[in-house]
This record gives C-alpha cells, sequence and structure tokens, in this order.
C-alpha cells in the first residue's frame, strides 16, 4: 500500500483516474462531474438576495454537489494525514524562474511565502488569495464551468463551448504567468 | 452518501496526483513539463471512451434513469472567452481551480479558505451583474 499512498502518482495513473469521475458520477444518479456549480449553490443557499441567477432550488440541483465538495476537503485531509506533507519535485528550470520571482520556499503544496495567514495582506499574498479567489469565482460562473466541468467533462463529451472555454483559460492562465505575477513579487 | 464517498476519493486523488499545487500549475503555464498536459489529456481520452461506451452500451444508472448529459449552448461565445480568461487569470494566481481549493483546506492550506471565500463573492458578483453582462 506504500507505493499507492507515495505521491505523486505517474501522469497515466493519475489522469485516467481523474477521468472515471465522470462515469462514476453519471452511473451513480445522472451527475455531471463539475465542481464550479457548488459556488452558485453556495451563494443561492446563503445569500440569494433577489438575484435571479441563485433563485432555484439549490437543495434539489446541488446538494449531491455540495457533499461532493464536503468529500474533496475530507479527501485533501486524510491524503494529509496518510501521505505526510511532501514538497513538488518541480523541474529545475521552474525553480529557477521562480526563485527569480522571490520564491525561496519549496516546501509546501503551494509558496508560504505566499498562501498562508502571515502573507495575507502583503501585496502578492492579497492579489493571489484574494483576486485569484475572486476571479476563480467570477470567472467560472461566468464561463459557465471550470477545469472539471468544461477541460475534462465538456471536451470529453466534445462540446465546442467547452473547448472555447479552455482556450480562454490558457490565455488567462499565460497572462496571470507572464504578465501579472512579475508585476505584484 | 456515494458522493460524499466519491468526493473524499477525488479530494484524495487531487492531493497525489499533486494537480492542486501552485507549483504545478506554473509548471504547466510555463511550459516547463508536460506532466499537467499529460495528466489533462489522458483524463479527458478516459472520459471520452467511457461516455461512448456509455452510450454505445445504452448504460443506465443504478437508479435506472437513462444516462443524459446535457449539452452547453454556444450562444455568442462571449461568456466563454471572456469568462474563460477571467478563470484561467484566477488559476494562474490561486494556483488552483474549484476543486483544488477545497481539497487544499483539507490539506491544511487554511488560507484557501479565505480563497474559497472570495471565489464565492466573485460568484455573487456575477449573479447581480449577470442582467447586464452579454453571453
Amino acid at each position: 500500500m506504500s507505493g499507492f499512498f507515495s505521491a505523486p502518482w505517474p501522469w497515466y495513473v493519475a489522469g485516467p483516474v481523474i477521468g472515471l469521475f465522470v462515469p462514476a458520477l453519471l452511473l451513480v444518479g445522472n451527475r455531471t462531474f463539475g465542481v464550479s456549480s457548488n459556488l452558485r449553490h453556495m451563494c443561492a443557499a446563503l445569500a440569494p438576495r433577489r438575484i435571479e441567477h441563485f433563485r432555484y432550488d439549490w437543495k434539489g440541483v446541488g446538494l449531491w454537489n455540495l457533499l461532493f465538495v464536503l468529500g474533496i476537503g475530507l479527501g485533501g485531509f486524510l491524503a494529509a494525514e496518510w501521505g505526510g506533507t511532501h514538497s513538488i519535485a518541480i523541474s529545475e528550470q521552474t525553480r529557477i524562474a521562480l526563485q527569480r520571482l522571490g520564491i525561496h520556499d519549496f516546501s509546501g503544496l503551494a509558496p508560504m511565502e505566499v498562501f498562508s495567514w502571515s502573507a495575507l495582506l502583503t501585496i502578492r499574498g492579497f492579489v493571489c488569495v484574494v483576486g485569484g479567489g475572486f476571479l476563480v469565482g467570477f470567472g467560472t460562473s461566468y464561463a459557465g464551468g471550470c477545469t472539471s466541468g468544461h477541460a475534462i467533462s465538456g471536451l470529453a463529451d466534445l462540446q465546442v463551448p467547452s473547448l472555447v472555454a479552455v482556450c480562454g483559460f490558457f490565455a488567462g492562465g499565460l497572462i496571470g504567468t507572464f504578465v501579472v505575477l512579475p508585476l505584484i513579487f | 452518501m456515494a458522493y460524499l464517498l466519491l468526493g473524499v476519493c477525488f479530494g484524495f486523488v487531487l492531493t497525489q496526483t499533486e494537480v492542486l499545487s501552485w507549483f504545478r500549475i506554473q509548471e504547466m503555464f510555463r511550459f516547463q513539463s508536460f506532466r499537467m498536459y499529460l495528466i489533462i489529456a489522458s483524463a479527458i481520452f478516459v472520459a471520452a471512451v467511457s461516455l461512448a461506451l456509455i452510450r454505445r452500451l445504452g448504460m443506465r444508472t443504478l437508479g435506472g434513469e437513462s444516462i443524459v448529459v446535457p449539452p452547453k449552448a454556444l450562444g455568442s461565445g462571449v461568456r466563454y472567452v471572456v469568462g474563460g480568461t477571467l478563470f484561467g487569470l484566477g488559476w494562474a494566481l490561486a494556483g488552483a481551480c474549484p476543486g483544488p481549493l477545497f481539497a487544499l483546506v483539507g490539506n491544511g492550506v487554511s488560507v484557501m479558505v479565505v480563497a474559497i471565500l472570495s471565489a464565492m463573492a466573485g460568484t455573487w458578483v456575477y449573479g447581480f451583474l449577470e442582467p447586464r453582462l452579454p453571453h
């Protein structure tokens, strides 16, 4: 079992296992794999106000997905408990590029110099956590899906809108990586 | 309950495959490793083959319903281009898409609670502006 728990899984195990969540959710209950809808369900549950976008039966439509996302948190917790913490063995080029940006702590899943409570009120911490989070929420709602809903479920179903969205994901990602990050670091 | 269990599996997988790591996302957007591309491509391939099989064999859900994948409407496409680009920007900055945000909190990167709250704020603002945005 130690092999199973030791990260990272090679890509040819990782990708197919992730892909299997699409048929698994369909076979269990006709659910389309997609995580970002949960942000909408949470808004609909907590602060729908009079906004049309949030006025629907969130329990009927989204309770299964909210349970799924609760599970994601628990799964991350269990993985950390069983597998322990480890550093990510990124490529040497990436390490050098990030060091040039001023990142020196490569010990966790994300650099503590940016993603920690003490860094939250620095410019880079605020932009990455608060700004990045906001854009993830706004962008996925506008685009109607995220990596799971568009890139995986949508492309697997050969849906053109998903292909357009995924091109957008990469355009935005490149702008973020090569324009915004150098500005805030 | 089945969904909770599947979610636990997914959170576990997101961690063990390291796709929830900001470092891996940086490696991907800098084109310095094929790992993320191979993972995403093989995930799409397996999901596509599974969908084809489900349709070919006329498989049903455990409850006996016929399986339907709702199609997405293209419309003018603006929402996919603009929304997609804004999400991609957030993905590069936060280093995580929605699933990984929750998995990171489970992994003890507790500051990501703030990113989730901020993502909810972003979603709420979209809902508020929806009638005025081009789709």
